[in-house]
């Protein structure tokens, strides 16, 4: 499994996640610069956490129309698998491959903490590890993540099971919208989260509970 | 545009004042150019001469510090201090201190704050890999100190989460004389191998000066000047002088440099931080013993029509000096490219000992690199102590409290004991994925996976011991930041300090800093702890009333086996308590005097160097030995609070003790050299050799149970609650102010 760490100016997780990912026996990993385009080598693309392109404007905004990104959209309508952690979640909406909105947190502040995290859907190829109703712990640190999208859009993630990971509801840190913090698209090849599970791979970090996501991707792509 | 007023006019209406010199200092400036200054020079010396840029006021003090040690590679006089951790790698770390801006723009005074200390770390080669902050700030009662705490905190955040450096721990203050005068003292540390380290040394005839980084604006002029003299009611007028940090420009200045310095085409450079252009151009052409011309034409700016005063005093975010190889230019240019950051060739190394500025092809400006750098004042100030006031003998309470629980809840709920981490959540404490123990502990754990080893990290600093004896004060301060590091498993390496004071003018302000310092200086020898560089920040005063001197030190320390990282709350059920040191009825300044009397008085806790070195050896042979399940240093609020602290909601303290001080006294007293220990039953008696051996006294007071916190005293129940309770009131304390206010 060949993954793409998609690497902006101001991304600052890029690093943990190329980390986190070699980890995995068999699996190998690679930088990629915001102003390339050409993914076709990547069998996995990851957008990982940081400040994009200083995210002045909205978190994700300016990142959702970058050069790379008008090629992850290809590759996620081809059915490749595409992994979005945090500020890579916000770029995902912004650049509508997931449907909603992440808003600042109810706090109106940054959140910084290791909080439970209940997996919604196992059934995708990064959840397939983990069982539906398990309580994960992992970090999460963000100032918007506060997920939010109308009546109708959250029948439908219901329905569909899009709704991958979420905060249980005595413990919502940013005040998500059914505490909603992990995301799929329809087609489940694309995935958007707020919690960090690179961070979470090793028993001094805290929690190794991020492993199982990122076996998850590589059981689906050797299968 | 107004005229520039001319050499003449500046000396004959002491022009010079307005930017911070007097007229003894003008006139030795007259003497060492042989003319008069014009206005770009008269504002050059202004700001090489501040305190800030020059510790005109403070070198004689620095020198009591030990600076040197065989695992010191660069200690005093570069961006930051570099110390050996074995295996070819090393670290640098500095504390900065932005009192004075975060006194008039709390946001951007502690943003800026932050992203200074970065480019000092990395200026010198190193990746930065932890950002720490101590922060001063006045009661929270009142609506103006919570407005300028919650927004340097979410300053402090917007930079360091933004740039990717976590903010791994800290710690917050409050206490009336910061209401005007807050502190804020950021701290970061960085590794590099040792072939990578940078120097800010100017050489090579020739080689072209690069400028990197943002443009240059009218942003920030004169700060050092600003920074080093007292707030006043005009202060809000100088919001101009504080900078506008951009995290983003910081992020792209911090990872093209580090790309730069691989080119191995650098020959020095320097963060363009207090003093601009001006501080980083003279010190590198200073330090090489050779010289910088510079070509303002050619200094990219953000505004028109900047003048060489503006240019030369901007103290506009995010710029860094490089001098490089001849002919390499475009290889590095390329690297800024990438980056997006506005950069170049501005001028050339000379070997005329002299800066000399040029615009609109005239030479605007010519001094003496000496001048400006060496031959600075250096004021050899009046001291003496203030006036004593007459005193109760004792420093206890008259009466005994008839209810503990209550005092307990009492001293849980204080906002100088109850949690922080309303502030530290707001703190991206992970990111970089090395943190072991974040915000909240002793001390904060780093792992380096390059080495295979660890770092422990404290700030620390207790002002109310320094005001009531600054000498004392100064032995704890130090004292009490190695302990902590000691408590994580680490050997303390070296330190960095940030030492705050009123106006060194005053001479009672002067004692407290020769004293501190003199206290501080001895305890580093002491303990074999090298200073390895820091900051002095002076002036911070406001309505005439000087803050408490506040001297922080910022210590590192290293774990050679990661085995020995310890926690610092209890583990295990069953695990035996036990007190390390010795309780004296030691409560001058103490958080339990504090409320039952209203006040601070009396003596700061005594503190006895041998039985620290010795106490720390024991706890660190003990820790190396396999046998500490958990450390905690005792602290604010005494041996109770740090019972609570030590506890988690599923493990906690059943103990019980017999001492002929008052219960208050033995539950609340703050004396120094003392650290409570959790280990497994089975090791009792290797524990008590090793602290027999080194003569520390050790009290088996209980074990760790669940759910019921308990204390009994000369076999009476002093205090019984459910843990979960009192936890709720140490984490809500604090908090409270700000959700519910």
């Amino acid at each position: 499994m060949h993954c793409a760490v998609l690497v902006f100016p101001g991304s600052n997780c890029d690093v943990d996640l190329y980390k986190a990912i070699l980890q995995i026996k068999g699996a190998t990993a690679e930088y990629v610069w915001h102003t390339d385009t050409d993914l076709d080598r990547f069998d996995v693309l990851l957008i990982p956490g940081g400040f994009t392109y200083g995210d002045y404007l909205r978190p994700g905004a300016l990142a959702g129309v970058s050069p790379v990104i008008a090629s992850v959209k290809k590759a996620a309508n081809s059915g490749k698998l595409v992994l979005g952690i945090c500020n890579g979640f916000q770029i995902l909406i912004e650049a509508g491959l997931l449907p909603g909105a992440l808003l600042p947190n109810q706090s109106l502040q940054f959140i910084c903490d290791v909080v439970p995290v209940k997996v919604v859907q196992s059934k995708s190829p990064f959840t397939s590890s983990y069982n539906h109703g398990d309580l994960l712990r992992l970090p999460i640190a963000h100032g918007s993540g506060n997920y939010y999208c109308d009546e109708v859009t959250h029948q439908e993630l219901e329905s569909n099971g899009q709704i991958a990971f979420s905060f249980p509801p005595e413990n919502n840190p940013n005040g998500s919208l059914a505490g909603i913090t992990g995301l799929l698209n329809e087609q489940r090849n694309v995935l958007g989260m707020m919690p960090h599970p690179e961070r979470a791979v090793k028993q001094w970090l805290g929690s190794t509970d991020g492993l199982r996501l990122f076996q998850s991707m590589l059981e689906h792509h050797t299968a | 545009m107004p005229q520039e007023p001319s050499p003449q006019q500046i000396a004959e209406q002491t022009i010079y004042r307005e930017m911070g010199l007097n007229p003894d200092e003008y006139n030795r400036i007259v003497e060492l150019l042989g003319r008069q200054p014009n206005y770009t020079e008269t504002g050059i010396f202004a700001v090489m001469w501040s305190e800030h840029c020059s510790y005109k006021n403070s070198k004689p003090l620095l020198k009591l510090f030990p600076t040197e040690g065989p695992q010191v590679l660069q200690g005093p006089g570069e961006g930051a201090g570099i110390v050996d951790i074995g295996d070819g790698w090393a670290v640098v770390f500095k504390v900065e201190s932005h009192n004075h801006p975060t006194a008039v723009e709390p946001y951007q005074g502690a943003a800026t704050g932050v992203g200074g200390i970065l480019r000092d770390i990395f200026s010198m080669g190193a990746r930065p890999i932890a950002l720490m902050n101590s922060l001063r700030f006045g009661t929270l009662d009142k609506a103006h100190n919570r407005y300028l705490l919650s927004h340097a905190v979410s300053g402090i955040a917007a930079y360091g989460n933004c740039i990717g450096v976590p903010t791994v721990g800290g710690e917050v203050f409050l206490e009336t004389c910061y209401d005007e005068n807050p502190l804020v003292n950021v701290f970061c540390l960085g590794i590099v191998k040792h072939d990578q380290i940078q120097h800010g040394k100017a050489s090579g005839l020739g080689n072209p000066v690069l400028y990197l980084g943002n443009a240059t604006g009218r942003d920030g002029i004169h700060g050092a000047t600003f920074a080093s003299e007292e707030l006043s009611e005009g202060s809000a007028s100088k919001r101009p002088a504080v900078q506008v940090g951009d995290p983003f420009a910081g992020k792209r200045l911090l990872e093209a440099c580090l790309e730069i310095y691989q080119t191995g085409a650098v020959v020095s450079v320097q963060d363009m931080g207090a003093a601009g252009l001006t501080c980083s151009s003279t010190e590198m052409g200073f330090k090489g013993q050779t010289g910088i011309d510079l070509n303002l034409d050619k200094v990219p700016k953000r505004a028109e029509s900047m003048t060489a005063y503006e240019i030369m005093l901007s103290e506009s975010q995010e710029r860094m000096l490089f001098v490089i190889e001849k002919g390499r230019e475009s290889e590095v240019q390329k690297i800024c490219d990438k980056w997006e950051l506005p950069n170049a060739i501005v001028g050339e190394v000379t070997n005329n000992q002299h800066l000399s500025l040029f615009q609109d092809g005239q030479q605007v400006a010519n001094l003496p690199l000496d001048a400006c750098c060496e031959l600075t004042p250096v004021y050899q100030r009046e001291a003496h102590p203030p006036e004593k006031e007459t005193l109760p003998k004792s420093s206890s309470p008259e009466k005994e409290p008839k209810n503990y629980l209550e005092v307990l809840k009492q001293l849980l709920v204080h906002p100088n004991i109850s949690d922080k981490s309303w502030v530290y959540q707001q703190y991206d404490s992970m990111v970089g994925t090395r943190t072991a123990q974040g915000p909240g502990g002793d001390a904060a754990v780093i792992i380096l996976e390059e080495c295979q080893k660890a770092l422990a990290i404290s700030m620390d600093g207790n002002s109310r011991y320094v005001v009531l004896d600054p000498y004392l004060g100064g032995l704890i301060t130090v004292a009490e930041a190695a302990r902590n590091v000691v408590c994580a498993g680490a050997r303390p390496l070296a330190l960095t300090d940030g030492l705050n004071y009123g106006s060194p003018e005053k001479p009672e302000i002067f004692w407290q800093m020769q004293e501190s310092v003199r206290g501080m200086a001895e305890a580093c020898e002491f303990l074999s702890l090298p200073v390895t560089g820091g900051n002095v920040s002076l002036y911070n005063e406001s309505r005439g009333e000087a803050i408490y001197p506040t001297p922080i030190i910022g210590m590192v320390g290293l774990i050679e086996n990661l085995n020995h990282i310890t926690p610092s709350n209890f583990q295990s059920l069953g695990d035996q308590i036990w007190l390390l040191g010795e309780t004296f009825a030691e409560l001058g300044g103490s958080c339990y005097q504090e409320i039952s009397s209203g006040r601070i008085f009396g003596n700061a806790p005594k503190l006895e160097l041998d039985r620290e070195k010795n106490l720390q050896e024991a706890v660190l042979v003990a820790i190396e030995s396999g046998l500490v399940s958990s450390a905690h240093d005792l602290s604010l609020g005494g041996l109770a609070v740090a019972l609570v602290k030590a506890s988690t909601e599923s493990f906690t303290a059943s103990v019980s003790f017999e001492s002929a001080l008052r219960a208050d006294e033995f539950l609340f007293s703050e004396s120094q050299s003392r650290i409570l220990l959790s280990i497994p039953n089975q090791f009792s008696a290797l524990l008590q050799s090793i602290m027999s051996e080194r003569k520390i006294p050790s009290l088996l007071i209980g074990e760790v149970v669940s759910d019921q916190f308990r204390i009994s005293f000369n076999d009476e129940l002093l205090i019984q609650d459910q843990i979960q309770s009192l936890k709720a009131c140490w984490r809500d304390g604090f908090r409270d102010y700000f959700t519910k206010t």
